[in-house]
């Protein structure tokens, strides 16, 4: 469903992302991990057709990012880190219009509407400004938002950061309802968080895909800290200067 | 044409649900009758004295409502939508930049021309209901005196051109920053050297003097209001909005790059 081949960015000399290749099957959830200022956001923005990459393809649902833009992006959802909310629209009058720029017929506005509003909690606060909507609202209206017209893929960008454990606990459980129709693609650095929902986990760090594998294979007699802190250290150990490393053998 | 027309909606929507249009509309209109207040009592005073005075009456009949009130009207009334018109644009890019809307823009099926039309004719739509309103002041004079009617709607359009203009640029210098005073301030900036561009007209020699003519809002401006419709002016009005349109497009569309 998601396919990512050789993808590299660059913004001027910084090199954000390194030739990631990845693919994610349909109807499965992928865990995106990796330390912070690894590339996580940036892949994700590429994903999405925010930005275009250096080099590299992305292929939605068939659909080239690039070329095909207008198609792909009518198939994605996004939740951004911090949810796009227009804080002086209500909850109603903001998913309507995400609705309508995502590209659904009008007809079709009203149920999916009442669809995303039951679906995510949202019945209490339909006439709410954003604005005003505590953390965890704001969050679950992000996420009404991304899957309000029923996008094939979702690329969610930590949707759980910045909640308290009983939010984080029912936005998971939103995500974990959503496999299955949807692809979902996970970015976090909560561990649990993945063993929790995930099917399929890529590590990057340092812009490099470090690890990539089903959940159950990666955790057979380890914990997924384990695989995680190893995946990365061994990135670590790669980008030291080679000449050290033939000393150390050397001696 | 129906993703413009969404845009236009959201646009005006948070316009009116903020104190935004309310605050610049009342402004506008509180200045506005009192330029005219002003303007007409002036005109009373003239007129009296006029009539006073041997030979008088043939004078005040050269007095009229067109170059004594409308005209005044309209230059005061220019003036304040060169400060007021980029307050009203200021947020327009920078705001969605600021809360990360933009991301939610650029991610969806629209083209960023699009966008961009679509947050231009909501400024347009708000700036005609502002000029709109004013309209209140000459249909006092229609009913009570007798103006020339074509030289007042050749001024309004005028008005309304020039104020297009000022949005036009408001909107490309918010497309430029995330910071709305930024945005304001240098829209002001802009908006203001349009208008005063021409000043050294005089003086700047047979080259540079009419060129600096033309690239003048209030020359084109002045023009219309005194009942002049040149395809000159037009040609100027036209091809500043849509520089500055296509240009935001351009800023808008960088924004992936970085």
């Amino acid at each position: 469903m998601i396919e990512v081949q050789q993808l590299t960015k660059r913004y001027g000399d910084l090199t954000a992302v390194s030739n990631i290749s990845f693919r994610v099957a349909s109807g499965q959830i992928l865990g995106f991990l990796g330390p912070n200022g690894s590339g996580k956001t940036t892949t994700m923005r590429i994903i999405t057709g925010f930005m275009p990459a250096t080099s590299g393809t992305v292929k939605v649902a068939g659909f080239d990012i690039f070329d095909d833009s207008f198609e792909a992006r009518k198939r994605i959802g996004y939740l951004p880190e911090s949810p796009p909310l227009y804080n002086d629209m209500t909850v109603t009058a903001y998913l309507r219009f995400v609705a309508r720029i995502k590209g659904m017929p009008k007809t079709e506005i009203p149920d999916a509407l009442d669809r995303v509003l039951t679906r995510c909690g949202l019945a209490k606060v339909t006439d709410r400004v954003n604005g005003h909507l505590s953390k965890g609202f704001r969050q679950r209206v992000g996420l009404a938002q991304a899957i309000i017209h029923n996008p094939e893929v979702l690329i969610l960008d930590e949707p759980t950061v910045g909640l308290d454990p009983q939010q984080i606990i029912e936005i998971r459980a939103l995500i974990k309802e959503l496999t299955g129709a949807h692809t979902v693609v996970l970015s976090t650095h909560i561990l649990p968080e993945v063993a929790q929902v995930c099917e399929k986990v890529v590590i990057i760090s340092s812009g490099r895909v470090v690890m990539e594998d089903m959940l159950e294979n990666l955790t057979k007699g380890q914990t997924l800290e384990e695989v995680f802190l190893r995946a990365i250290s061994q990135e670590e150990l790669d980008q030291s200067e080679p000449d050290e490393r033939v000393g150390e053998v050397v001696q | 044409m129906r993703n413009v027309f969404t845009i236009v909606g959201k646009e005006l929507h948070s316009y009116f649900v903020s104190p935004i249009a309310y605050v610049v509309l009342t402004g506008f209109l509180l200045l506005g009758g009192w330029f005219f207040f002003n303007l007409l009592s002036r005109f009373n005073l003239l007129l009296s004295l006029y009539i006073q005075f041997q030979g008088g009456a043939e004078a005040a009949n050269r007095l009229n409502l067109n170059d004594y009130v409308i005209s005044p009207l309209m230059h005061n009334l220019a003036i304040v939508l060169v400060i007021l018109v980029p307050m009203i644009t200021m947020r327009a890019y920078a705001e969605e930049r600021k809360g990360g809307t933009y991301e939610l823009l650029l991610t969806s099926p629209l083209r960023t021309g699009e966008i961009v039309l679509g947050k231009f004719l909501a400024s347009f739509l708000f700036i005609c209901i502002m000029i709109g309103l004013t309209a209140i002041y000459p249909a006092i004079l229609v009913y009570f005196g007798n103006p020339e009617l074509g030289v007042m709607a050749s001024g309004y359009l005028g008005l309304i051109l020039l104020a297009t203009v000022f949005v036009a640029v408001g909107l490309l210098t918010s497309s430029f920053t995330e910071n709305q005073i930024i945005a304001a301030v240098s829209g002001l900036v802009a908006t203001l050297l349009l208008y005063i561009i021409g000043w050294p007209a005089e003086t700047a020699g047979n080259v540079l003097g009419p060129l600096l003519r033309y690239l003048s809002v209030t020359e084109h401006f002045a023009e219309m209001v005194r009942g002049i419709i040149d395809t000159r002016a037009l040609v100027y009005f036209a091809s500043l909005i849509i520089l500055a349109l296509f240009l935001t497009q351009r800023s808008v569309e960088s924004l992936r790059w970085r």
